[in-house]
């Protein structure tokens, strides 16, 4: 069982209030419990239940403009001593930073709404083990697939958020997360692909034979690539790709970035960065979803932003500290985004495809390749050869390349979005990068 | 020296039964105990933007049977915790019927000191390195327009409980010292980043202002790329200095060779013991025993005694890295590389050094031999999938190589490869081995773990190179 809100708040109190006889001027605290409970299946087989009950407590104080931060996960009264006067006394010691501050007062959240977050409901390890069984049965159908393995996580979590300004509030959530890796084999070539769901709510969860086929399908249809030439050509981006093109555009705009100079980004607020079309929301109360949230990592109330609108850069993500650098106010992006998405394009997905005679359509990319301070964008990538809006033969060994801010002016969507990460896009065209092969 | 049971209602005899009788029939399994101390500060934008401090407590308790492996954590060492752990092990494994492998090898060496090297160096003396890296880069001219640096350091007290009461213990210090600098000129803005590390203090880094050479080199780094022209787009030769690059044979053939992979046919090498996957004259190891070392370990976290692994001798391939269960299935012994993030996850083969041998020739003679290619120098990180054997690394500082003349630095790109057959595209060894400065982090199944490399300059006869020019 996860700890309740009273057990929480009664840590976080006696924290904010030892933090204040010691000398802090301000303080803040989070509690956070999360239990999970994991099945995970090989081969149609048992191989590794997990049980995990992590309690964990973050306290930062404050003495005038000087800040200092502990964590730790032992929280008994002994231990909490220790620390919160080590945690005062290295605040002491530490120079002052005149941008250091708990968030405005105005700006916290005063309320918070039930987002449709947490599942009472309970699955137990036998019904997650009769799930896998059912996964597992659909994957392996093909005699190509050589290997399979499935997991299954619950997840439970309850936090509170407190600081000296009288916040003191929180809530609990669940997820349930079920996923497939496959492996297929023909006398070319071995390839790995999978299918993964994850839902606030059991009830919710994608369909097990469902699941098991697409893993093995997206892994068959991998078998025997080939490498291609050097040329210039336009990528598809699946959508489990896209949705990183749209994360590095986040951590591009996030305000500590902005504010130390290391985004391309920078000052390019009420300018065009992206095409014509392209709209981006962060979108924090949709309920059941997988980043909503009432406040963020500071307590601050945090609102549907549209961060693009028709290709022009709106908002930054702003925090309290990096904001008060900006002379702006946080927008309650501490911690991030909440639910980010393109919306949709006006063109299908066949009609994307059939954009041009011959591209490329990227399922899976390998590496850390994109760095925000130039844009530049070179990564490895798997996927297959379009033509005339047909897939031809899959094709592995190739990186792509090219700079976010060329990438970002050629993006056409397609409208076919759907909320299956925190961070989603439709299916995303962009013409003329780089792709380097033979 | 930790003691977990001094303010538990657990006292180490209750410990110790319930371990065994969880263990009862099992295969395999222990109580894996853990209180890590950590710090980090950091300097970023003319400020000391970080100081802070975590201390990590609690235990993992796992149970293996046969292939199927039980595991519970938690935060608290108590008789209760420990209690409804064993319940849930037990409740997963209903049908045991194994004998426990009491069998663990001994060892008195020690590859690092029981020190605590956050308390060896006081605050201010650390915040003062700081604000010295930042003064000393900035006043390496106006192009400098951004200094982050930091500091992080470790203690962590591990102790292994056996079934039957056996015991192993170790205490880890880890440290590691960054420096990252941007630079700007004429609009363009370009990153620089070096960094040290081991298991030992950070004065034995950073004594006698080494920290500026430190700083000098990601300086050069960041001014190195300012000159940089678009890098390359195809298949071309492509020559890799000492040291750091070698998280090529990390990726390439380092995950590969990790037991588990092999067990379950899912790596690319699972059918290649005994044969050739590399040129002749390519030795690899992974080597756990090398002082002080980042990636080196007492024992592995599992209580065995960690040891240098032969993995691939003149280009024959001899054996993979294994933790207890992949070894016992495998039937083959541990090679002590049973790893873990931190109690609340499982064991796992990695890598601990991973280690290209030097050869004859010098990196001249490398550089001399190619008409058209890419000198890469430094790296940012790398990645691999295991299944396909296709790894990508990504340059952060390079150069184009034109009729066996260094030419102009070329842009960060990506070089990816296929490893079962990249080893095989070695030409050329070089004489001059080195070990990288003590930086990696290596990440599996969401876990990371210290890791280090080394290798001597080498010539790869063909690799594509993931530029933009065409």
């Amino acid at each position: 069982m996860i700890k309740d809100q009273e057990f929480l708040k009664k840590k976080a109190t006696y924290c904010l209030d030892l933090a204040k006889k010691l000398g802090a001027t301000e303080s803040s605290v989070v509690v956070k419990n999360s239990v999970s409970e994991t099945v995970n299946f090989r081969n149609k087989k048992l191989d590794e239940a997990n049980r995990s009950d992590d309690l964990g407590i973050s306290i930062t104080t404050y003495v005038g403009k000087k800040k200092s931060s502990i964590s730790s996960s032992n929280l008994l009264i002994d231990n909490l001593n220790i620390l919160m006067e080590k945690c005062v006394e290295t605040t002491k010691n530490t120079p002052e930073d005149e941008f250091n501050s708990l968030p405005d007062k105005d700006l916290l959240a005063k309320e918070v709404i039930d987002l449709d977050l947490y599942d009472e409901s309970h699955i137990a390890n036998d019904q997650k083990i009769d799930y896998l069984e059912k996964l597992e049965s659909a994957a392996s159908k093909d005699k190509k697939i050589v290997n399979t393995e499935s997991s299954f996580t619950q997840n439970k979590s309850n936090f509170v958020l407190a600081n000296s300004e009288g916040f003191c509030d929180g809530y609990k959530k669940s997820s349930f997360t079920a996923s497939s890796v496959t492996v297929a084999k023909d006398e070319k070539s071995m390839e790995r692909d999978y299918e993964y769901s994850s839902k606030c709510f059991l009830k919710d969860l994608d369909d097990a034979d469902e699941l098991g086929k697409i893993a093995a399908n997206q892994t068959i249809r991998k078998l025997s690539p080939k490498k291609i030439g050097s040329e210039k050509i336009a990528i598809i981006f699946d959508k489990r790709i896209a949705k990183g093109i749209l994360s590095t555009f986040a951590s591009a705009i996030s305000s500590s970035a902005i504010s130390r100079g290391t985004s391309y980004l920078k000052d390019k607020v009420n300018q065009k960065i992206f095409s014509d079309k392209i709209n981006v929301f962060d979108e924090p109360d949709m309920l059941k979803g997988l980043g909503s949230r009432n406040f963020d990592s500071e307590g601050v109330k945090t609102d549907t932003l549209k961060l693009v609108d028709q290709g022009i850069l709106k908002h930054y993500l702003i925090d309290t500290y990096n904001g008060k650098k900006l002379n702006l106010k946080s927008n309650g992006r501490c911690g991030g985004t909440s639910n980010l998405y393109f919306e949709n394009g006006n063109i299908s997905f066949e009609d994307l495809l059939n954009s041009n005679s011959k591209s490329l359509y990227i399922t899976e990319t390998i590496g850390h390749g994109s760095n925000i301070v130039t844009g530049d964008y070179s990564v490895g990538a798997t996927g297959f050869l379009i033509e005339n809006g047909e897939f031809k033969y899959p094709i592995n060994e190739i990186t792509i390349a090219g700079n976010l801010k060329d990438m970002f002016q050629n993006i056409t969507l397609a409208n076919d979005l759907e909320f299956k990460y925190a961070t989603n896009s439709p299916t995303m065209l962009i013409e003329g990068m780089v792709v380097a092969g033979k | 020296m930790s003691n977990f049971f001094e303010k538990s209602d657990l006292s180490r005899k209750d410990a110790e039964s319930i371990i065994s009788d969880t263990l009862q029939k099992c295969d395999d399994g222990e109580l894996y105990l853990e209180n890590s101390k950590s710090e980090s500060i950091l300097l970023d934008d003319n400020k000391i933007k970080n100081s802070s401090y975590n201390s990590d407590l609690g235990f993992g308790f796992r149970a293996i049977s046969d292939e199927v492996v039980a595991y519970s954590h938690s935060n608290e060492i108590s008789k209760n915790s420990l209690k409804q752990s064993s319940e849930n092990l037990k409740s997963t494994l209903t049908s045991v019927k194994g004998t426990y492998n009491h069998e663990i090898p001994k060892s008195n060496k020690k590859y690092y000191d029981n020190i605590n090297p956050i308390e060896q160096k006081s605050l201010n003396e650390k915040i003062k390195i700081l604000n010295d890296v930042n003064d000393y880069l900035r006043s390496k001219g106006d192009k400098v327009k951004q200094v982050t640096a930091n500091f992080l350091g470790e203690q962590k007290s591990v102790e292994i409980i056996r079934s039957g009461g056996e015991t192993l213990s170790d205490v880890r210090p880890l440290v590691r010292f960054n420096v990252s600098v941007m630079v700007e000129k004429d609009g363009r803005k370009e990153t620089g980043v070096y960094g040290v590390g081991g298991r030992q203090s950070y004065d034995s880094y950073l004594k006698d202002d080494n920290w500026k050479s430190v700083c000098d080199e990601a300086l050069r780094i960041a001014s190195v790329n300012l000159e940089s022209k678009p890098a390359p787009a195809g298949e071309m030769k492509v020559v890799l200095g000492p040291g750091w690059p070698a998280i090529l044979i990390h990726e390439a053939v380092g995950h590969g060779l990790e037991g588990d992979f092999n067990r379950k046919k899912t790596s690319a090498f699972h059918n290649l013991m005994g044969q050739k996957v590399a040129s002749e004259g390519v030795t690899i190891i992974d080597d756990g025993t090398i002082d002080k070392r980042r990636g080196s370990l007492t024992i592995d976290d599992e209580g065995t005694p960690t040891e240098k692994t032969v993995l691939i001798e003149n280009g024959i391939l001899k054996n993979f890295m294994q933790d207890r269960l992949n070894a016992r299935l495998m039937k083959t012994r541990s090679t002590g590389s049973g790893r873990r993030e931190d109690y609340r996850h499982i064991v796992l083969p990695r890598m601990r050094n991973t280690m290209m041998l030097g050869g004859k020739q010098t990196q001249d003679e490398m550089i001399k031999s190619v008409d058209k290619g890419i000198f890469a120098v430094s790296f940012g990180g790398g990645q691999v999938d295991i299944t396909s054997g296709k790894f990508v690394f990504n340059c952060t500082e390079a150069y184009e190589i034109v009729n066996g003349k260094i030419g102009s630095p070329i842009k960060g790109a990506t070089l990816i490869g296929d490893g079962p057959s990249i080893l095989k595209e070695v030409s050329m060894v070089g004489n001059d081995m080195m070990m990288d400065p003590g930086i990696g982090t290596c990440g599996k199944a969401g876990q990371g773990v210290p890791v280090g490399v080394a290798q001597p300059s080498i010539l790869i006869d063909k690799m594509t190179v993931g530029g933009t020019k065409l």
